[in-house]
């Protein structure tokens, strides 16, 4: 056994199986700096994901994937927009309303699709290319963590684009402020003219829509073969956990999520490390394979209690007025 | 409009006076064999496409169009159960309600549930798939020696590694020695291998679940570049440890359906169930009993363990990414099974060439500890162990 190898692929199955978690915890960064709280991050890319490798592998286009995925998100956040910022529903309510309807759909539109021929993946040339690894010249040829860290398909690039361009939008653009403004307290928003509603609606549909395209990556990683569990698997739920472990910026997500995936994938690849490395890491076979299912969730919990004391000091990105509806009558 | 709404109400409702008294006429006409009303307790959705549950709903609709009983009307399922003796109950309850005369449980779980729903009603056929509990009159178990298919799907493997050069075969399963469903196939799997490639190892990576797409894809990579195997076994539900052997350009042995559709230029044969094969007989043996304390009777024993012989278990079709003569010894190797010469726990190894020549010979048959689970010469371990406590790997196996 090759022992550096070892670490290449642990480096790279961090990456490559956690990054629709940094899709999810943008997308609903983006949602909750409106203040929306929308915990249908899961129906969201369950149904970016179905819509969007049905019709990318019909097209056979990767781009085309992309794009249905995120109109497939933006359009069920749409949903959700129309229900909570126009017809005043409970955002928690509409949002766990739409998990289970999204699943619905993924498994709706799936099964009927496979009732006529699934589009398998193995046969869309551009699909299957478009999402291989690509080399990034000098960078991949670091020995160890080159691969690792560099040598990965276009959506993880994509994925770390758009946290940056997310963050950047937030922190330095004019209507960045504005939409934090919204979510701090929409009724100062509203009296200096800002338009609250459109606001809200605009940046819940293209936070849902990145959401949907994080599901589509999960489908591609699992080769779009659909069986009778969902691609999504659990981890819309988690990047709504990661929302707050990155406190609301989606820099911080970044490495949340990394941080997240070495954990994650401790549970792949912990015994080959233990394998390779019998004197320092052997212990690591010794650990039994449910304290591994759990060890994220226990991360996570931890996170969170830290995050709230520290919140408690006051340097919280959490929105003020998340998860209250605004009703401009109700001044 | 209301006019209207009245009319079709009173049509619906004569609709169902009609319907009422066709069935009652039906009961009237006597205890037809014909009329079997069949009860499903399933553990997910019965409109799944792939799976366990898929597996059984198809297994149980065959059968009922061999026997020519209609699917339709005949057939009465409560799906979605999850392994809690209180909603079992309410399931077989709601069967019992609809006059079924067999009801089949197919999840593990429903164990205590079903046989406490067995001792009171008498008059229902409880049939129960993967467990161990029965009674003498109306409650027996089923189950498949699934172990057998294991094995010639290993040899398919071995031969395979042959061709490569490739000793390390890895194995992605659900669990491993905590179950001794696992645990056998596993066994059942590597000595078909060792049987034509004494060098191999098998890595078993466990993912402590029996569904988990997402690591079983990843598992699967994980085996390949750590652990540098060439092929690709599994025990678990969906296809995603065959599609990561074919990215990695590695072969691989899938279970429960053919995977070649999944990965054509890696799968290699897949271990399959025929769950019909069981249901026909259960069916016609509740057709045949005359009443339900009857039942074990007819079907002879209350545990049901069928085998290849039974074409209970087999594999799928060797695909073209096989050895040449994976074929011919695997035909060797399952004449000798069918006809019950030899069987895969025993004391007795079987050696199988490049060229597909199957020679037999005492050996011990040793755990991965070294122990000696069979002396040479000795008799298959009994099927209570294989179903029930084997709870160890031969030798050659070891987890990754």
């Amino acid at each position: 056994m090759d022992k550096l190898s070892v670490i290449t692929s642990f480096v790279h199955n961090i990456v490559v199986f956690n990054i629709p978690l940094l899709y999810g915890t943008v997308g609903e960064i983006m949602v909750e700096k409106s203040g929306s709280l929308n915990l249908g991050v899961e129906g969201t890319m369950a149904v970016g994901a179905i819509f969007g490798y049905i019709f990318g592998c019909y097209a056979n286009s990767l781009g085309v994937g992309i794009m249905v995925a995120f109109l497939a998100g933006a359009l069920f956040g749409l949903l959700f927009a129309a229900l909570t910022v126009s017809l005043q529903a409970n955002q928690n309510i509409t949002g766990l309303t739409l998990t289970t309807f999204g699943l619905g759909i993924y498994f709706f539109v799936g099964n009927s699709v496979k009732a006529n021929g699934w589009p398998v993946m193995g046969n869309y040339s551009n699909i299957k290319d478009g999402f291989a690894d690509i080399d990034i010249p000098l960078l991949s040829d670091i020995p160890v963590i080159g691969r690792g860290l560099f040598s990965h398909n276009m959506l993880v690039f994509l994925g770390i684009a758009i946290a940056v361009g997310v963050w950047w939008y937030l922190k330095h653009t004019t209507l960045g402020l504005k939409l934090r403004a919204i979510g701090e307290n929409p009724a100062a928003a509203d009296s200096v003219g800002i338009n609250v509603k459109r606001m809200k609606y605009i940046h819940i549909c293209v936070g849902c829509g990145i959401m949907g395209i994080g599901g589509y990556y999960m489908g591609l990683n699992m080769s779009g073969s659909f069986n009778s569990s969902c691609w999504i698997n659990g981890y819309g739920w988690i990047a709504v956990a990661l929302v707050i472990f990155a406190n609301w910026s989606p820099a911080i997500a970044i490495i949340g999520t990394f941080v997240f995936g070495f954990f994650n994938t401790l549970r792949v690849s912990g015994t080959s490390i233990a394998a390779a490395f019998p004197d320092q890491f052997g212990w690591l076979a010794h650990i039994p394979t449910q304290m591994y299912q759990a060890l994220p969730f226990i991360i996570t919990a931890i996170v969170l209690v830290v995050m709230s004391i520290r919140n408690k000091r006051g340097s919280s990105g959490l929105p003020s007025a998340l998860g209250q509806n605004y009703f401009r009558e109700e001044r | 409009m209301k006019k209207l709404i009245a009319i079709f109400l009173s049509a619906l409702m004569l609709l169902s006076l009609v319907s009422c008294g066709a069935s009652d006429s039906n009961e009237a006409t006597g205890d037809n064999a014909k009329d079997l009303k069949v009860g499903a307790i399933y553990i997910n959705s019965k409109n799944d496409t792939a799976g366990y549950t898929y597996a059984h709903h198809n297994g149980i609709t065959t059968a009922m169009k061999e026997l020519g009983l209609d699917v339709n009307t005949q057939l009465f399922i409560v799906d979605e159960v999850p392994e809690d003796p209180e909603q079992v109950r309410a399931a077989v309850d709601t069967l019992v309600g609809k006059n079924v005369d067999i009801i089949f449980g197919i999840s593990f779980g429903y164990i205590d549930a079903l046989e406490t729903a067995a001792a009171e009603y008498p008059e229902v056929i409880f049939s129960h798939a993967t467990g161990y509990k029965s009674n003498e009159t109306n409650f027996n178990n089923y189950f498949g020696r699934a172990y057998q298919a294991r094995y010639l799907s290993g040899i398919a493997a071995g031969l395979k590694s042959l061709q490569t050069g490739n000793n390390n075969v890895g194995y992605v399963a659900a669990y491993g020695t905590e179950y001794a469903e696992t645990a056998s196939g596993i066994n059942g799997f590597a000595l078909g291998v060792q049987a034509v490639n004494p060098n191999a190892k098998v890595y078993v990576k466990k993912l402590g679940n029996w569904a988990d797409e997402v690591n079983e894809s990843a598992f699967a990579t994980e085996l390949i570049s750590s652990f540098g195997c060439g092929i690709i076994a599994q025990h678990c539900d969906s296809a995603q440890p065959q599609i990561a052997a074919e990215n990695a350009g590695m072969f691989g042995c899938g279970y429960n359906s053919d995977m070649s559709p999944d990965a054509p230029k890696a799968h290699l044969t897949a271990a399959i169930w025929n769950w019909n094969v069981y249901y026909r007989t259960a069916m016609e043996a509740a057709m045949n009993c005359g009443s339900a304390d009857n039942f074990v009777a007819t079907m002879g024993t209350p545990a049901y363990y069928g085998g290849l012989k039974e074409n209970f278990v087999d594999i799928s079709p060797i695909s073209e990414n096989c050895a040449p003569n994976t074929q011919k010894a695997i035909d060797a190797v399952r004449e000798l099974i069918v006809n019950g010469e030899w069987d895969v726990f025993s004391g007795v190894k079987l050696s199988i060439t490049a060229d597909g020549v199957v020679t037999k010979a005492d050996a011990d048959l040793l755990d991965n500890a070294g122990n000696v689970i069979v002396a040479a010469g000795g008799a298959s371990v009994e099927d209570g162990v294989i179903t029930g406590t084997m709870n160890y790997y031969v030798a050659g196996v070891q987890e990754a």
